[in-house]
C-alpha cells in the first residue's frame, strides 16, 4: 500500500519530536549560556563560582559526549504551532506520543512517568496526559520540547492573590524562591503567569519558560531583584545569583480575581524548537 | 582555591572537614534514593557501611553504563538516614541539604557533601559503574555500586554540626522580611 501523506506527516511529526528532546535534552539554549557566564563572572565567593563553574563544565561535558545535560530527563511538555490546512487529530497527538517513546528508548531518558497513585512506572515516559501537549496556531508546522524536572516543578506555587493586591505579586514570587531554598537547582529561571484563571495563570507560566532570557521588562526585572536580594545563591550555598531572570505572560482575568503563579525552572532551562518537514 | 582529596573508605578525616572546605570524593560509593532507604532499613545495608558514602542519585544507566548521575534532592532523604550513620556510614552526598535532624546525627561522625545540581554529565565522565543491588525497584531507585574519580563537592554540613545551607536560610529569612516589612502577606 502506498503511505498517504497523513502517515508521511505523522512519521515526520515523530522524528521532529524525538529530535527536539534530543536537542533540549543534551544542549543548553545559548542565551541560557551566556546567562550562566555572566553569573559566574559577577560572583564574589568562591563556593557560588565553584557551582557555576560545575555548572558551565557540565554543559561543556553533555555536549561534547552526546548525553542530557542532567539524569532528571524530565517529563515532555510539547508546545505543537499547527499552520492553517493542518487540523488538530488524534493522530497527530499520538504521532507526538510516538517521538517520546523513540527519544526515550535513543538518547536515552530515564523513563519518569508513572501512574499517580499506584506510582507504577509505565516505562516509556508517556501515559494519559503525558506527553503534555499544548497546541497553537502559527504559520508552521513546529514542535517545541520543554522537558520539566521535578526538583524545581515540585516548588512552583499558584496564588489567587486579592484584586487589590498587584503591588504584592513581587513578594509573593520573592517567597516562593525564599520556600525552594536550593531545592530546584538555583540559579532558576523563574515563569510567572499573571491574570487568567486558576489554571490559566499556571500554563502562562510555564509558557513564559519559553522565551529568550536575555531581555527582560522593568517590571520582569524588578521582580529578578526583588528574588535575588535573598542571596540563596547558586544551589543554595549563597550568592548572588539566586535566578539568571523573570519571565511574566500575562492574560486578561476576573475583576474580582488575581490569580500569579510561579514555575520554577532549574538552571538548565532546557527548550528546543524543530521544525517538521515531510 | 584549595581541594582536599578524600577517599573512601572514610575515616576519622571526615571530622576535621569544615562547611564551605571544597573537596573531592575518589574510591566506591553507594546511590540510594527513597525507595532504596526503605528496602536497606527492612531488609539491612547490601554493602560494608562502615566508612561508606551515600549517594543520593537516580542514575541513567545505558548498556552497563552510566550516561548521567546528577545529584537529588536529600531533603526527602532526611528521616530516613540515621540507621545509616548508626551503621559508619562517614558521608551523604547530595543537593540542597537535609534537615537539623540529620545535622545532629552526623556529629562526631559524618559530613555532607553537597554536588552542583544537575552536573550529570560530569559526573557521570568520573564515574564507573561496578555492580546493582535491588535492581527491581527500576532504574531510578536501584542501588549501584560505582567507582569514583575526584567528584568535586563542597562540605555543606560539617561533622560539629555547622550548616551552610541553614546560614543562608537564615539570611534569605532577614532580607525577606526586611524588604517586605510593610507589604502584607501575599496569600492572605
Amino acid at each position: 500500500m502506498i503511505p498517504s501523506p497523513d502517515d508521511a506527516l505523522c512519521a515526520a511529526l515523530t522524528r521532529a519530536t524525538c529530535r527536539a528532546l534530543e536537542q533540549a535534552e543534551i544542549f543548553l539554549p545559548p542565551d541560557v549560556v551566556r546567562a550562566l557566564e555572566a553569573a559566574r563572572d559577577r560572583e564574589t565567593s568562591g563556593i557560588a563560582r565553584g557551582e557555576i563553574e560545575n555548572i558551565l563544565s557540565n554543559i561543556r561535558m553533555a555536549e561534547s559526549l552526546r548525553v542530557p545535560i542532567c539524569q532528571d530527563t524530565g517529563v515532555p511538555v510539547i508546545y505543537l504551532t499547527l499552520p492553517p490546512g493542518i487540523p488538530l487529530s488524534g493522530t497527530l497527538l499520538d504521532a507526538v506520543a510516538e517521538g517520546v517513546r523513540l527519544a526515550t528508548r535513543t538518547i536515552p531518558l530515564r523513563p519518569n512517568v508513572v501512574d499517580p497513585l499506584t506510582r507504577k512506572n509505565t516505562g516509556d515516559n508517556t501515559g494519559p496526559g503525558m506527553p503534555a501537549v499544548h497546541v497553537r496556531h502559527g504559520e508552521r508546522l513546529t514542535v517545541t520540547a520543554l522537558p520539566k524536572g521535578a526538583g524545581a516543578e515540585n516548588m512552583s506555587r499558584v496564588a489567587m492573590m486579592l484584586p487589590t493586591d498587584t503591588g504584592n505579586v513581587a513578594r509573593f514570587v520573592a517567597e516562593t524562591m525564599l520556600i525552594a531554598g536550593g531545592k530546584p537547582c538555583p540559579p532558576v529561571v523563574l515563569g510567572v503567569g499573571i491574570g487568567g484563571t486558576f489554571d490559566g495563570a499556571a500554563a502562562a507560566a510555564k509558557e513564559a519558560l519559553l522565551d529568550p532570557i536575555d531581555t527582560m521588562t522593568e517590571y520582569e526585572r524588578g521582580l529578578l531583584d526583588a528574588v535575588n536580594d535573598l542571596c540563596i545563591g547558586p544551589m543554595g550555598l549563597g550568592g548572588k545569583t539566586t535566578a539568571l531572570a523573570v519571565k511574566v505572560k500575562g492574560a486578561g482575568c476576573h475583576t474580582a480575581s488575581l490569580p500569579v503563579a510561579v514555575n520554577v525552572q532549574c538552571w538548565a532551562c532546557r527548550r528546543a524548537t524543530v521544525e517538521v518537514e515531510w | 582555591m584549595t581541594r582536599i582529596d578524600l577517599s573512601t573508605p572514610l575515616s576519622h578525616e571526615v571530622l576535621m572537614l569544615r562547611a564551605g572546605d571544597h573537596v573531592t570524593l575518589s574510591g566506591t560509593v553507594y546511590t540510594a534514593r527513597d525507595e532504596a532507604h526503605l528496602r536497606m532499613r527492612e531488609e539491612g545495608i547490601p554493602f560494608d557501611p562502615h566508612g561508606a558514602a551515600i549517594y543520593h542519585c537516580g542514575p541513567v544507566i545505558h548498556e552497563g553504563k552510566i550516561i548521567a548521575a546528577g545529584p537529588t534532592t536529600s531533603a526527602r532523604m532526611n528521616a530516613l538516614s540515621g540507621f545509616l550513620l548508626e551503621q559508619g556510614v562517614r558521608a551523604l552526598i547530595g543537593k540542597g541539604g537535609m534537615s537539623r535532624q540529620v545535622a545532629d546525627q552526623m556529629k562526631g561522625r559524618a559530613v555532607y557533601l553537597a554536588f552542583t545540581g544537575g552536573c550529570a554529565a560530569l559526573a557521570a565522565s568520573r564515574m564507573t559503574l561496578r555492580r546493582v543491588f535491588f535492581e527491581d525497584l527500576g532504574m531510578a531507585e536501584a542501588v549501584y555500586e560505582i567507582d569514583l574519580d575526584h567528584l568535586p563537592l563542597v562540605v555543606g554540613i560539617d561533622a560539629a554540626g555547622n550548616d551552610l545551607f541553614e546560614g543562608v536560610n537564615r539570611n534569605a529569612q532577614a532580607r525577606f522580611k526586611k524588604r517586605f516589612s510593610l507589604s502584607r502577606e501575599a496569600v492572605p
